[in-house]
């Protein structure tokens, strides 16, 4: 190796570190706090959480998430692991037209995204609500799917089907006993995060969403806007643990047996 | 259970294109229509006179765009492409030490890769929010430096514009390090040697191999950095206040209290023609990275 990483290095890096993390781990602390207002530390005390159990509209707005997340998570990730299958083991003309249609939706601004589906659902004459979040939700989730299963699927060894399958399996056997074990672990990952991002989307879900059928930013932004109370740090808590399990299961299994291509 | 799936197998089989146009089908038709359909009639409506309560009336007319290249609007199309240069400037510079320090990290490099992933998945809404905490009157910063000493009374740090960039910094950060690093990982570390026994000095060695191999990543990172930050909308207005509008903002309202749904959609043209813009110049800087290669 060519020298050591410079010390001035490391302090900036050091810093950004800081400056992504503090903000976070200082929501949290706060979500303890029994301080109603100010800076102060004043005691630990779990009353914040507790005050969000009373709280009807926090928990329909949270059963409204979930079934979100479940739902949008299911169907785009079912078409984005159908979408990566076609794409990495087959052959077919039109491919640049479904490559550059898969990245619409990576680079379309979320706002945009959001209102077109507004002026969609309006002219549908589609009634907003669940069902309209999870339309939206699956539009944004299928391209972030394929592209994880795709991952996957290309650093997969495609002898090991082969030889399945000269060892007298046909084809549909090779693919069950053979391809979907090893594609599991980058399907569960894509929906991990498919999950992640739906339960966790405000921009889109909140012009696409009706009366009844607030998610949980939705409630979140409602009260940020009105007034900055502890009960919105122990709800951003909430959404901080269930997010970064998620991503902590996606990264775990997109590490371990990974499929090692470049051997 | 999956036995139903054999006749596909048998049919599929025979007929070229069908196994892979049978299993894009239905992701590819949702997109069509829940994608670039939408896109389409946003299009159509940008050119449609209003109607009084929201939606539009039938017709054609330029009415919206005529109200978009107004210096109001014009100003605020300006407010967020300087906003959004200021960010991935500040981006490269804040991230690319840290993909560097990461690509070299050794045993922690997962450990460290994953504290940025984290953050680039969490919810931006969270994060906005955390922000604020943070820069209130009476959050930790105002606390601190009163506890200090420093200041007497409570400085008000948003709404103001350098709140909406610090946020938009903290907010689009990780789409930065990831790209970098990812480029600086693939780096031949024996280009390194070659330039040290050649008498590169560290500098050299950096300006002169490490940098331009790690393009790629820069300008990738610079794309995932700038088109989101254009469109960002919760950044400006939690931490920004109608002072300090980006379009998002504008977009936002013509479908809310402003009820302007062609304006709204113009305006979301008129943001859809930058990210192309960017996403061009993505492309023609690679094409030539790959020319130069080559």
């Amino acid at each position: 190796m060519a020298g050591r990483t410079p010390r001035w290095l490391l302090a900036i890096a050091g810093a950004v570190y800081v400056f992504l993390h503090a903000p976070l781990l200082v929501l949290v602390a706060f979500s303890f706090n029994s301080s109603k207002y100010g800076a102060s530390w004043e005691g630990f005390t779990l009353e914040w959480y507790g005050r969000l159990l009373e709280r009807a509209d926090i928990m329909a707005a949270l059963k409204v998430s979930l079934i979100v997340g479940l739902g949008s998570t299911a169907i785009s990730t079912l078409m984005g692991t159908m979408l990566a299958l076609g794409l990495a083991r087959h052959r077919f003309s039109g491919r640049t037209f479904v490559e550059s249609l898969l990245y619409v939706p990576i680079v379309t601004p979320e706002i945009v995204c959001g209102i077109s589906l507004l002026i969609l659902f309006a002219w549908m004459k589609l009634q907003l609500g669940i069902s309209t979040i999870i339309i939206a939700h699956v539009a944004f989730n299928i391209s972030y799917v394929t592209i994880v299963v795709r991952a996957r699927l290309e650093g997969m060894d495609k002898n090991l089907e082969e030889a399945a399958m000269i060892l007298g399996a046909n084809e549909f056997v090779a693919f069950w006993k053979v391809t979907v074990p090893q594609l599991w672990p980058g399907i569960i990952s894509g929906a991990l995060l498919a999950f992640t991002m739906s339960f966790d989307d405000f921009v889109i879900t909140s012009l696409v969403s009706g009366p009844g059928s607030s998610t949980l930013p939705i409630v979140v932004y409602t009260m940020v806007r009105k007034n900055i109370e502890p009960s919105i740090n122990a709800i951003s808590t909430i959404i901080l643990v269930v997010t970064s399990v998620m991503i902590y299961a996606a990264d775990r299994l997109e590490r371990r047996d990974a499929p090692q291509g470049a051997r | 259970m999956t036995g139903w799936m054999v006749p596909w197998f048998r049919w599929s089989a025979r007929k070229p294109g069908a196994r892979a146009w049978s299993l894009m089908g239905p992701g590819l038709l949702f997109l069509l229509v829940f994608f670039l359909g939408p896109l389409a009639f946003m299009l159509g409506y940008s050119f449609m006179p209003r109607g009084i309560y929201g939606g539009v009336k039938p017709g054609f007319t330029f009415e919206a765009y005529k109200t978009f290249f107004q210096p109001l609007y014009l100003g605020v199309l300006w407010r967020t492409v300087v906003y959004s240069v200021v960010c991935t400037v500040a981006c490269l510079g804040l991230g690319y030490p840290v993909a560097y320090v990461i690509s070299r990290a050794g045993q922690w490099k997962n450990m460290l890769m994953f504290l940025v992933i984290l953050p680039f998945w969490t919810s931006f809404l969270v994060r906005t929010f955390a922000m604020m905490f943070l820069m209130r009157d009476t959050g930790l910063i105002n606390t601190a430096l009163i506890g200090m000493g420093l200041i007497d009374e409570p400085i008000a740090m948003y709404p103001t514009s350098f709140a909406v960039m610090l946020g938009l910094i903290y907010g689009f950060l990780p789409f930065m390090i990831l790209p970098i690093y990812t480029s600086l990982e693939k780096l031949d570390h024996s280009l390194l040697e070659a330039a040290e026994v050649l008498g590169a000095k560290p500098w050299e060695r950096f300006t002169k191999v490490v940098l331009p191999l790690s393009m790629p990543g820069v300008v990738a990172g610079s794309l995932l950095v700038f088109i989101p930050a254009l469109g960002s909308y919760l950044t400006s207005d939690l931490l920004g206040g109608s002072k300090y509008d980006m379009i998002g903002n504008i977009i936002a309202r013509q479908f809310g209290a402003g009820n302007n749904w062609p304006f709204g959609s113009a305006a979301s043209f008129a943001m859809m023609g930058l990210v192309l813009i960017a996403v061009l110049a993505y492309l023609r800087t690679r094409d030539d990275a790959a020319m130069g290669n080559a």
